[in-house]
């Protein structure tokens, strides 16, 4: 049975009167107990599918379109009421933004145990039991005297940790992390990823890590998504795209990396600049910084072509070569 | 070359009235606001029957096809002195609103502008001032200088001055070190200047916004005062003056009580309506959290 | 916190001051003689004298204020002029009816004003957003006097649900706090539908759809909680404004109250009793001011830190 299938998810905001679609055509699968790393420049629309995938979009005002199955459902035609039932217990969701991603005026403990008192028959007491087993797995200190502060009285990498902790105690089958990691260091930032990974072998967790780091993507994942400017433009197993990258993107992407781990910001190292939603080139949106444009480029949307079993790419340099 | 920069740029207002007109309650608003002030101005055309003839023979008629809002105790036709109202109320509002801003902004301009013991002094003042009922500060001052129309709109004026002042206070701080200050100042301009050539005239926008709904608070005030017989005497139709004089016959004649109260209801949620349409337009709030 | 609230109370102490001296040059701005209103006709100009050596009225103002701040401070306000009895006495029968008006009619206006707001910012620009609007402004577009009397007329005289004046059961309260209330309603209104609708947009906002919540759930426990503080503020800030009303419903009910007793004095220029009941209404104001800022303080926990 599909674990979860998106295929051609395309979100349609209404900005001053005008309509954006900041991600379109975007397809990939899942599969039990697997790692998908999703990757890309900032604003090429990775946190956007996630919020698609949980139906958030069309809370804050947007219009989803497409299919995400998952297991034999498929989201986007379930009533809002449904999608409540899954959301946050089925699937969970991590956000990006730890600092401003938790209620000031409640206690972080009493954030942890909001969804399970939602989705689960549970009492108060076993609750915060569980709260804090999760938060102690997290390697909070003192997790008794965090459970009982406000947001405001906690560090940066506290509060991801917190945000993490709302997302795993429920034990969802999906768990889709948004940058779980950024303001954590690094010794933190790889036991957390270990527990990540750990939940994923014993308990057949899907993981959807969307990142900057392409060095954790390279450690943790099972397979990579590569964003551009709204589209997945790659997408396979981990090792094929390492090791024989496709799109030119995604060969500037990894051309990146430097030899000893991988740093912020080092993404921007490629030549010119992301183009902005609303603002895309005809043909394929990567022409404008493409070395390998040729004639159909400048016209022609290119279509994701499959490669090999698992393996696709969108670029007119391999369309036609296998179907 | 320049007919394009026109069609392309179209002008400030052209796009003020398009924002507008899709706001619904702005619209009401205006609308309100311009029927009162083309009644306000055509009175003595409008007025079915004369405002202040009296005839005994019709006092405290109930509303019929000749006096389409009733008599009054001295036979005196309604409607005609709602409109005559009109007038005065829309003319107590406008002065009093004025002298609030006029005191106000320098008030608020000084205490901004020099701080220090001076700033905390105002502030203080304009703070304790705002903090109680207007009507209080109002019939205090009617106390002191005497009852009439004039007195009236004098201590209105002077009772709403601190909301003003707080106003401009907060805009001309978060101005007095803008780039453009530094620049007036370096090349030698004095106090005085900066202050009313620039500060001021740059931070008077949300003055404006309040003003306008402040002239739908000054004209209710005017009709309690006069309800609490210190507003205008009884022969001129204010709305006030026509409700306090109704409240005598309220169970006899209600009619003389409830037009000059509707009229005033109509009135001040236009000023409010149109007030906020305002501060949506004008996006004054975001000036303000500068 | 403790130690936030003596600081706050002490504070409490010069405003006193700067509103007695208010008060009392304000009432020594009146025109008019008070010794007029006591003297019989035909009285001489020794009785004059005589009457306002009694009062204290010859001494020069300055002393006139000391004497009457230690006397007031002491509990001693004076006698009434015109009524003959001790205005402390007058003060502690009025009190209890205007505390119990004010109180109410802040209920009213909070709880009006809270629900319309919420209900206005859940459906922004609908017809529903539009009427509540309005019908939250109506009570701030006319006089609080006209209110009270069509209240009166409709509920009073033509249905006969309420009585039509009086001090005594909560049902004369009624329609008295409902018309002061409906005044602060609009304010409270605006402010929390403006509130809750910069909530909507926050970014936890979306975590808690995550979490599976249902947006009735995340509107009454998570965005309303939040857009409150912003509203007590305002609420602590405009008390006074809110409460005016209840100066002239006094009168319109002919309920007692210091607002009524305070008016009636001012017709007779009886200076003891205008200025105890216009010390004891300002600081009433700000001691409401003072209890609202607590609130606020207490709910919301990043404000409470600031004052540990
Ligand atoms: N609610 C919204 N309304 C309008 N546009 C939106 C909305 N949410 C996202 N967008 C647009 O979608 C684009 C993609 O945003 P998204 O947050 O998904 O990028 P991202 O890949 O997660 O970037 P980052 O790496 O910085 O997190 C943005 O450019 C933004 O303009
Ligand atoms: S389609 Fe053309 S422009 Fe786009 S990535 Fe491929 S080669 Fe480059
Ligand atoms: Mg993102």
């Amino acid at each position: 049975m599909t674990f979860l299938k998106v295929s051609d998810l395309e979100v349609e905001f209404c900005v001053d009167k005008k309509k954006i679609t900041p991600i379109e055509q975007v397809s990939f699968e899942m599969k039990k107990g697997e790692v998908l790393g999703m990757v890309g420049e900032t604003g090429s629309g990775k946190s956007l599918t996630a919020h698609a995938i949980m139906g958030l979009s069309s809370l804050v005002g947007g219009k989803i379109r497409g299919r995400v199955q998952f297991g034999d459902k498929d989201l986007l035609s379930l009533s809002e009421r449904e999608m409540q039932s899954i959301r946050g217990s089925q699937i969970a969701f991590i956000p990006q933004n730890p600092m401003t991603s938790l209620d000031p005026v409640y206690r972080v403990g009493d954030q942890i145990v909001e969804g399970l008192y939602k989705h689960r028959k549970i009492s108060k007491r076993a609750a915060k039991l569980k709260a804090l087993e999760i938060m102690e797995k997290l390697q909070i200190p003192k997790a008794n005297h965090v459970f009982q502060q406000y947001p405001h009285q906690l560090s940066g990498g506290l509060k991801q940790r917190i945000v993490i902790a709302i997302g795993l105690c429920t034990s969802p089958q999906l768990l889709i992390a948004d940058e779980p990691t950024t303001a954590l260091d690094v010794t933190v930032q790889a036991q957390i990823m270990r527990l990540f990974l750990k939940m994923t072998k014993d308990k057949g967790i899907g993981l959807l890590l969307i990142t900057h780091d392409l060095g954790v993507i390279a450690q943790v994942s099972d397979k990579i998504a590569v964003m551009y400017a709204g589209n997945i433009v790659e997408f396979g197993p981990i090792k094929t795209v390492f090791n024989t990258p496709h799109h030119p993107y995604t060969k500037a992407l990894l051309n990146c990396i430097p030899t000893i781990g991988m740093k912020k910001g080092t993404l921007d190292a490629i030549y010119g600049n992301v183009p902005t939603v609303g603002n895309y080139p005809p043909g394929c949106r990567y022409q404008p910084r493409c070395p390998d444009r040729f004639a159909p480029c400048g016209t022609i949307v290119p279509k994701m072509t499959k490669l090999a079993e698992d393996t696709r790419v969108a670029c007119h340099k391999y369309n036609g070569s296998k179907d | 070359m320049i007919e394009n920069n026109v069609r392309e740029h179209k002008p400030p207002w052209v796009v003020v009235l398009k924002k507008l007109s899709k706001n619904k309650l702005g619209l009401m608003g205006t609308a309100l606001i311009l029927c009162l002030i083309f009644i306000a101005i055509t009175a003595p055309f409008l007025e079915p029957y004369s405002y202040k003839e009296q005839h005994i023979e019709i006092m405290n008629e109930p509303p019929s096809l000749s006096h389409f809002m009733g008599t009054d105790d001295f036979g005196r036709d309604v409607l005609s002195r709602v409109i005559r109202g009109a007038r005065i109320s829309f003319v107590v509002g406008v002065l009093s609103v004025g002298i609030s801003v006029f005191i106000g902004v320098i008030v608020g301009a000084i205490a901004g502008f020099y701080g220090g013991v001076v700033d905390l002094a105002l502030t203080t003042i304009a703070d304790l001032t705002w903090a109680m009922p207007a009507i209080l500060i109002a019939l205090l001052l009617v106390a002191i200088i005497g009852t009439g129309l004039e007195s009236v709109v004098v201590a209105i004026g002077l009772s709403y001055w601190a909301q003003y002042a707080r106003l401009i206070r907060g805009q001309i701080l978060s101005l007095k070190s803008a780039v453009f200050i530094e620049a007036t100042k370096s090349l030698g301009a004095s106090d005085m200047v900066i202050l009313f050539k620039h500060l001021i005239p740059n931070s008077i926008g949300p003055v404006i916004v309040a003003a306008t709904i402040g002239i739908g608070n000054a004209i209710v005030l005017e009709a309690t005062l006069g309800f609490l017989g210190m507003g205008a005497q009884p022969p001129t139709p204010s709305w006030g003056a026509m409700m306090s004089n109704g409240t005598a016959y309220l169970f006899i004649s209600p009619w003389v009580i409830l037009f000059p109260g509707l009229a005033m209801m109509l009135t001040v949620l236009g000023f409010n309506l149109f007030g906020d349409a305002l501060i949506d337009l004008l996006d004054v709030k975001n000036k303000e959290s500068n | 916190m403790w130690i936030y609230i003596l600081r706050r109370t002490l504070l409490l102490i010069p405003i006193f001051f700067i509103i007695s001296v208010v008060v009392f040059s304000l009432i020594h701005l009146v025109p008019g003689d008070p010794i007029d209103s006591l003297l019989i006709p035909g009285s001489t100009a020794e009785d004059r004298v005589e009457l306002t050596k009694a009062y204290g009225l010859d001494k020069s103002l300055p002393v006139q204020y000391c004497v009457w701040l230690q006397k007031f401070v002491t509990g001693d306000m004076g006698q009434s002029i015109i009524e003959k009895q001790p205005v402390k006495d007058m003060i502690l029968y009025n009190m209890p009816f205007t505390i119990r008006l004010g109180v109410a009619s802040l209920f009213v206006s909070f709880f009006l004003g809270v629900s319309l707001g919420i209900i206005s910012s859940a459906a922004k620009n609908t017809f529903i957003d539009y009427i509540s609007m309005i019908i939250a402004l109506l009570g701030v577009t006319v006089p609080a006097f006209w209110l009270g009397l069509i209240l009166m007329l409709i509920f009073s005289v033509m249905l006969g649900w309420f009585p039509v004046s009086g001090s005594g059961s909560l049902k004369t309260l009624f329609l008295p706090a409902v018309t002061v209330g409906m005044g602060g309603a609009g304010l409270i209104a605006r402010i929390t539908r403006v509130s809750m609708l910069e909530m909507y947009n926050k970014e936890f906002v979306l975590l808690l759809y995550a979490k599976g919540l249902s947006r009735s759930a995340i509107i009454i426990k998570h965005i309303f909680r939040n857009a409150l503080m912003p509203v007590i503020t305002i609420f602590g800030l405009r008390l006074g404004w809110i409460l005016g009303g209840a100066v002239t419903i006094e009168i319109v009910f002919s309920r007692p109250g210091i607002g009524s007793m305070l008016l009636s004095a001012l017709y007779r220029r009886d200076y003891p009793v205008v200025q105890a009941s216009l010390v004891f209404l300002t600081m009433a104001v700000i001691i409401g001011a003072f209890i609202a800022d607590l609130m606020y303080a207490y709910a919301d926990p990043r404000v409470r830190d600031v004052y540990k």
